[in-house]
């Protein structure tokens, strides 16, 4: 805790990421405004105008549009993290316990899927089943599972050559089980990072999609969105561009800045 | 090393063939029939069977991906089903705008990130090594279509300096051309850079400890010509590393940024093609997109062992 509160980036990337969690829970029961309402008479207000943000070109108050949107896009990013960590994680740990060809096909496998963007994976789903929050959370997933088969593979793989392991073999403990037991529980720190990094990798994601058009449908606001709306209208009320962009970059930047914080803070290196 | 280089090739052509069979059966299951789109809710089911055929449509799907794939071979990418023109025409104008949108952003990135990395490990822990790590944390943080739209706000539409998007063609003149990509491939290094810097940071700093540095500062060689000379291009490795496994990202970027600025480039183009329905076009994108982020990959491999001779003794 003391080594905790000695690490600035950490303390900053905690509070921007309680933060944002704080606004978007706040969101599912409250708004200053009902954030799909038009008032076109209230139309392209300016900041404190009307509402704190100003209103977009349907007179939507744009702080109530950005609260909800904290919400939809770390909702859709977090679930698509979680099917990424968990599918990814158990496919790298089974690996790790089988090795032989498996491990040749997955590695492969990881390579595959990498070749294509995220982008055009969630345009090909998009165009199969139609865009939505389902598409965004399967194509960023989907993206994100290599990266926890090769992370969690590798940590395994360490872990399988520790002394204790080795013991346990030869006690004849079943493969699965020490895996469950201690290759798993030995390797969370590293997937923890991971999940915190890849989720502001998923918001960045996301909002590219919503950007597209390919992420939630309107009248639902998204960051991404709100930022294709607004490039109508830059000369006018170029504000409108400023805040959805300040809220995925904050949001992005505190996640970063919590996970390499972990990283430190984790790092059994350090603990001497 | 010639056994290792045609382990590696092969391995690079099964992904390919995986990757290009994965992106045709996903494109195939897609809704709608490309016959009956290309001819309107009009015609006659005479036509549409008679277009059907032309197209191969009748094929069962083995033998379409085959035709495709020797097609692809061939350099003959089929016929856009809206634009009516070859793809691979299609496919080569558009590139014309992404590959120096790309490869302007990727010098930008670098030409950003190694300075800046390599003075940070310098003054490690000071002022300027605060700087840099903020400045990487900021952009890898923003969104490039984002810094696309600031820019145009503060270049285009506030000062009047850049052109708001569009592309004039290379026809119109090289700087013409060259100051339409400016202001994209600004927002798309941005975020490349943030992580180059951090990347090269990194690595000069690993390296300025190790034993040749220290002998070439005991020969009594200055600060500056140990660390460009002899710390850098040993630095550079992981450098290039990350700008290949990036490259996917420079990818997604230029899609996004692309549509901010209105470029023809083959990002819009891919885009264009699912709002149109275009799966030919899209199918062969996507598989060209993919390619390119494969063979980066391997070209990286490769520099890998041509840079680093210990790299080539373990591989053997």
């Amino acid at each position: 805790m003391r080594k905790a509160l000695r690490r600035p980036v950490f303390l900053i990337g905690l509070a921007i990421t309680l933060a944002l969690f704080a606004v978007a829970l706040v969101a599912i029961v409250w708004t200053p405004f009902p954030p799909t309402k038009m008032n076109i008479v209230q139309k392209l207000k300016a900041p404190l105008d009307f509402g704190l943000l100003g209103t977009d070109q349907f007179g939507r108050d744009v702080a109530s549009m950005l609260m909800v949107g904290a919400w939809n896009s770390l909702s859709t990013s977090i679930l698509a993290v979680l099917l990424g960590a968990s599918i990814g994680t158990a496919t790298g740990v089974i690996v790790a316990m089988r090795r032989g060809w498996l491990e040749l096909v997955v590695m492969r496998g990881c390579d595959i899927v990498f070749a294509v963007p995220p982008i055009l994976s969630a345009m090909m789903l998009g165009a199969f089943i139609g865009s939505g929050r389902f598409t965004a959370i399967i194509a960023i997933g989907v993206f994100m599972v290599p990266v926890f088969a090769r992370l969690s593979l590798g940590a395994a793989l360490q872990i399988w050559t520790r002394d204790y392991v080795t013991a346990a073999v030869s006690m004849g403990r079943p493969k699965a089980k020490i895996t469950l037991v201690h290759v798993l529980p030995n390797i969370s720190n590293q997937i923890i990072v991971q999940v915190t990094i890849q989720l502001g990798l998923a918001i960045l994601t996301e909002a590219g999609l919503s950007f597209l058009g390919l992420g939630m449908p309107p009248p639902t606001p998204t960051w991404g969105r709100m930022l294709a709306d607004a490039q109508t209208f830059l000369g006018q009320a170029p504000w409108l561009a400023l805040m959805p962009g300040l809220a995925i970059a904050l949001a992005v930047l505190g996640l970063n800045m919590l996970g390499d914080g972990l990283r430190d803070l984790l790092d059994p290196r350090d603990n001497s | 090393m010639i056994s290792l280089l045609i382990r590696r090739i092969l391995s690079l052509a099964v992904t390919l063939l995986i990757v290009s069979l994965l992106i045709f059966t996903v494109m195939d299951l897609l809704p709608g029939d490309p016959a009956a789109i290309m001819l309107g809710t009009s015609a006659s089911p005479e036509t549409l069977a008679a277009l059907q055929k032309q197209l191969g449509l009748d094929q069962p799907l083995p033998v379409r991906y085959l035709a495709w794939l020797a097609g692809v071979f061939r350099g003959d990418l089929g016929q856009s089903y809206t634009y009516g023109v070859p793809v691979a025409g299609l496919i080569a104008e558009r590139l014309a705008v992404t590959l120096p949108l790309a490869l302007i952003a990727i010098v930008l990135s670098v030409a950003i990130a190694i300075p800046l990395g390599v003075q940070a490990a310098r003054k490690h822990n000071g002022v300027f090594d605060f700087a840099a790590g903020l400045f990487s944390y900021i952009s890898i943080a923003v969104p490039a279509f984002w810094v696309g739209l600031l820019l145009i706000i503060l270049f285009s539409t506030m000062l009047g300096w850049m052109p708001a998007g569009g592309f004039p063609g290379w026809d119109a003149g090289f700087l013409a051309g060259l100051k339409a990509l400016i202001l994209p491939a600004v927002a798309l290094a941005l975020p490349q850079a943030g992580v180059l810097t951090r990347v090269a940071r990194a690595a000069v700093l690993e390296v300025m400890n190790e034993d040749f540095v220290r002998t070439a500062r005991a020969k009594g060689v200055s600060d500056g010509v140990a660390i460009w000379r002899h710390a850098v291009p040993n630095a550079l490795v992981p450098v290039f590393t990350m700008l290949g496994l990036q490259f996917t990202f420079l990818i997604a970027g230029a899609v996004l940024v692309e549509n901010v600025f209105n470029l023809p480039g083959l990002g819009r183009l891919a885009y264009q093609a699912l709002s149109q329905r275009d799966i030919i076009v899209m199918q062969d994108v996507v598989l060209f997109f993919s390619a390119l982020v494969i063979l980066m990959n391997f070209l990286v491999d490769l520099a890998y062992l041509v840079v680093d001779p210990r790299l080539r003794a373990g591989a053997q």
